[in-house]
Formats: C-alpha cells, structure tokens, sequence
C-alpha cells in the first residue's frame, strides 16, 4: 500500500478579514523556486553550501542595457557611474565596467578597489565627505572627477593644485529641495540658501581650481520621477549662473542614484510592480527637464550613479531552516542560517521569499528568525508559510544591492558568494570565510597567551 | 481530553466549538491527529498511526505530534 503525502497537522482559527484571506490562498504565500537561472538550488547548495548568495549575470547585464537605453536613447551624452557601496564585489564591479560604466567610490578604500580592478583614475568619480589627504592627492594626480563636498576640501584641493603646480577640475556637491524628504542637506553645499554660490566664489577666488560639473544625490528609493526633474532644472539653472559669474563651464551634471528597486519597502502595502514607477518614466522626466534647462546646442554629460536600481534584483539569498519553534504566544517561528549578518537591508525591505519545494499544508502566519543570538535577528516577522520542516530551503530576493558591502562579521562566517554566468556555469566570487578570516588582523599580547587552557 | 470531546470535526477540515463559538480549520493529518486525540490515545500512539499512512518518519510525526499539541493548548482546546 502506498503512503499518502505527509504534511505536517496544523490547526488555525478562522478570523474575518485580511489575514485569514491569505492564510487560505496559497498562490499568495507559496512561491516556489527550485532553481536560479537555470541552476538547481539543490545542487547550488550541494556544492556550495547553505547559505548562499548567488548573483544571476543574465539579469544584472539585462538590467543594465535596459536601463542605459532608457536614458542613451533620449540623450546623447549619457554616462553610468557604478556606486561601489551599492556592491563592490569585485566580479560585480568588473560587469558594471564591462557594460561601459565608470566608477563610482566614496572613500579612499573603494577608490582602491577600482584601481585593483583596472580602472584609470579618470574613469572614477570620488565622491564623499571623507577625502583623506593622501587619497586626494593621488586621486588628483590621476585625473579622477572629484565632486567637492565642503570648504575644507576646497582647501585640501588647492593644496594639492599647488605641490602639483596646476589647476585642477573639480565638480561640486549640492544639496537642493527636490521635494523629497527627508532631504538630504549634510552633504555638498547648500543650492537655495546661497551657500554653494559662496563655495563658488572660494574656488574663483582661490585661483587653483575650475568648476566643471555639478553633482547632486537627492535620495535613495525615490518613487517620484517628477524629483528628478526638479533636481536636474534647478543644477542646469545654477551651472549657467556659474559660467555668467565666473566663465566656470559645466561639462557634466552627475544626479547621483535613488532610482528604486522591485523590492518592497516596509510599512508599503502595494505589490513593488504596483507601486513602482518603470525605468522609462524617470528617464523620460530626466531627459525632458534636463533638454529644457539647456541652452540650445549644449550637450553637457549627463552622469547616473544607480545602484540599487541596477544590481538588486540579480541577487539571491538561500538559506535553510535549522529549526521550527513555536513561541510562547503560538506564532510559528523558523530559526534560518542566515539573518541580518547576511541581510542588512532587512530592517528596512520586507522581502520575496520562495520556497525550494512544493509544500502543502494550511499556511499560518510566521516569524522567520537568522541564526544569531540576538533579538534583533529576524528577517521576516509576519509571513504566511506552510508548515515547513528542517531543511526546507527559503530563497529572499532581491537583496543585490547593499546586502554585500554592509553584510556583518558577527558572529558567524560569511558564506560563499556565487554568480550563474550566462552561459549556465557557476563560478565562486567570493569564498566563504574560514578562522583566519575572522583572526588574521588579531595579534594576541604574550602574556595573554593561554597554556593549558589557563 | 474532555474539552476536546466536544468539538464538532468534518471531513473537509473544519472544527467548531461549541463552548466558544470558533471556528477552525485543520490541515488533514491534523483532523487525524484530532480524532485520534478525542479516543484519548497516546502521542506515541498517534504518531505511529502517521506513519502508517503517510509517507513521514517516526521522528518527525512525533514531534509534530508535540507541536499540534501546543497549537490546541495555544487555543485553549486541551
Ligand atoms: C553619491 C551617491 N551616488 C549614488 C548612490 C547610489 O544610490 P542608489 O543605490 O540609491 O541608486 C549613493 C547612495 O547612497 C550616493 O550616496
């Protein structure tokens, strides 16, 4: 006699409204992924080891080409900047450069980085309130685009124009009202209260350095293509105030990122197909505004720092149920192997989550909690699943952006790091850590050193 | 075990109260669990019943076993 398929004995109260809606509706909760670009989780896992973040190259080159022909088909002089701290794993950075973007860093670590990668300096964009000097000096002398943030580094820059005896280039921050709040005011010059007019006059007065871009970053996750508009208006007006005030000519207008991803923003109810604008619709307020600003034969450059927007739904995170508890209160919780060390961006997106099977049962709403023993460790704190046993495999997305620069070393290894190429092979792009990851930089005192256990 | 006696099960998963008025619905193998448990048989018991008819191992269908408990204490049912 053959067994009839096991699922696990669950009972629910049946309550009006919302919630018991879609404890019912199983198309709802139950998505099921049992592979990535083509590759079985299970063999993923196999050979690499739960948890595991794996990129898809298919979609990251996908996204990119879309989102570049959104703007380069309606403007001719357009340039991506990849933001680093979006995601600075060093094969993600190299597809981003591969498709044609320069770089993007804000420090003197991530400046590093792409130079490591072969990138000239003057295809990298320095932004950023922490400029150390050295960083400057070296970022100056190979002809990187230095976007200035404050007056004390217009005084580093002129410094460094004097020991190299020339006259340097640089663009300016600003922070302006777009609309969007909060707005961003703590970094770059301030547009309405006149404060970036007097960092122009500093730089005119100084001698050393020119103004040739402007640069601006309103926000990140903006869902209002029109602040983008606004951005752009207002940074083209105050460029051709520079050029009647002081001859200084914007060769580029840099308005940073902020374009959102498909991932859900906690505390917003609508699906993120819903409640997103598409791609074309901040290009086309961009462009339309920007044409509209100019003077007519004037095609200044028109730099794009996105990050989010380009790489977040490229990544996947798969992770294993290690336990099933029930809390004091009767909620179902999952304890998973990875939680907020490997999600930062947890605490602020509410994810996709897919299982790797088909699983039946009653779906009851569930906490899903990571590894580490801290309370602030959970992922997920009202979701509806079906019963699921130990070793069931849940897959987050999207969790490309941020998730691999801001991901903690704390408390456990962080694991392998695997990107499906297009052609359907699997390569490893950042080896899980091991002890002397964790211990390397560590120098123990002598007398510190343990005999015997004492 | 008596409060459980009173419960009104059907086939196609629900289960009513009659003390409180709830209503619940039960996932398949719960509605055997619960039969079984208005017997007043064991956990032990009960799970072997599991494994005779469905495709689960001993271990698994009794600490399933364990939790179904906790989710009808959790109700005030047991
Ligand atoms: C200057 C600058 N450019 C670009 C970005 C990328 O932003 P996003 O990932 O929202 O597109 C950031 C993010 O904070 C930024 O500060």
């Amino acid at each position: 006699m053959s067994k009839r398929p096991y699922e696990k004995p669950v009972i629910n109260k049946l309550r009006s409204g919302l919630m018991n809606k879609f404890g019912w509706s199983p198309a709802y909760a139950r998505k099921v992924r049992t592979a990535i670009d083509g590759v079985s989780v299970d063999e993923l896992c196999g050979q690499f080891g739960s948890p595991l973040f794996v990129y898809s190259e298919r979609t990251a080159r996908r996204t990119y080409r879309q989102m570049f022909n959104a703007f380069s088909t309606r403007y001719p002089n357009v340039v991506f900047g990849w933001s680093y701290k979006t995601n600075y794993l060093q094969a993600i950075c190299a597809l981003m450069h591969q498709e044609g973007a320069i770089a993007e860093v804000v420090s003197a670590m991530e400046y590093d980085k792409a130079r490591l990668l072969g990138m000239p300096g003057e295809k990298i964009i320095f932004n950023g309130p922490h400029k150390p000097m050295a960083a400057l000096e070296k970022a100056v002398s190979e002809g990187a685009v230095i976007n200035v943030d404050n007056l004390d580094e217009i005084v580093d820059l002129e410094t460094v124009a004097k020991k190299l005896n020339r006259t340097v280039h640089v663009g300016m921050r600003l922070n302006l009202d777009a609309g969007i709040y909060p707005q961003w005011s703590r970094f770059g010059f301030n547009l309405e209260s006149g404060q970036a007019l007097d960092a122009a006059k500093r730089i005119a007065r100084g001698g050393r350095l020119k103004l040739n871009g402007l640069h601006c970053h309103i926000g990140t996750f903006i869902m209002d293509p029109q602040a983008y508009a606004r951005e752009i208006t207002k940074m083209v007006k105050f460029g051709y105030e520079l050029r009647e005030a002081f001859g200084f000519d914007m060769e580029f207008y840099d308005i940073g990122g902020g374009f959102p991803s498909k991932s859900r923003l906690k505390g917003v109810y609508l699906p993120p197909e819903v409640a997103i604008p598409g791609i074309d619709e901040f290009a086309e307020a961009i462009t339309h505004a920007f044409s509209e600003a100019l003077k007519p034969g004037d095609f200044p450059k028109l730099i794009i720092e996105s990050g989010r927007a380009l790489i977040d739904e490229s990544g996947y995170l798969i992770t294993s149920i290690v336990a099933a508890k029930r809390l004091a209160d009767g909620t179902r919780a999952y304890v998973a192997d990875g939680g907020v060390n490997l999600l930062f961006t947890a605490f602020w997106y509410k994810f996709n989550v897919e299982l790797d099977r088909e699983v039946g049962g009653i779906n009851e709403t569930s906490v899903i909690y990571g590894p580490l023993c801290m309370n602030i460790d959970a992922i997920d704190e009202g979701i509806q699943l079906p019963p699921l046993k130990r070793g069931t495999r849940l897959i987050f997305s999207p969790v490309g952006a941020y998730n691999n620069t801001q991901w903690l070393q704390f408390i456990e290894y962080r694991p392998n790091v695997v990107l499906v190429t297009e052609k359907g092979e699997v390569e490893i792009i950042r080896e899980a850590e091991d002890i002397t990851d964790i211990t390397r930089r560590e120098r123990l005192p002598k007398h510190l050193e343990l005999k015997n256990g004492k | 075990m008596n409060r459980l006696s009173q419960l009104a099960l059907s086939d196609e998963g629900f289960v009513f109260d009659p003390q409180t008025g709830d209503s619940f619905q039960v996932s398949e193998t719960g509605i055997a669990v619960l039969r079984a448990l208005k017997e007043g048989r064991s956990d032990e018991d009960i799970a072997q019943q599991l494994v005779a008819h469905f495709d689960v191992a001993l271990e698994e269908a009794r600490r399933d076993c364990t939790d179904f408990r906790s989710q009808l204490k959790n109700f005030g049912l047991a």
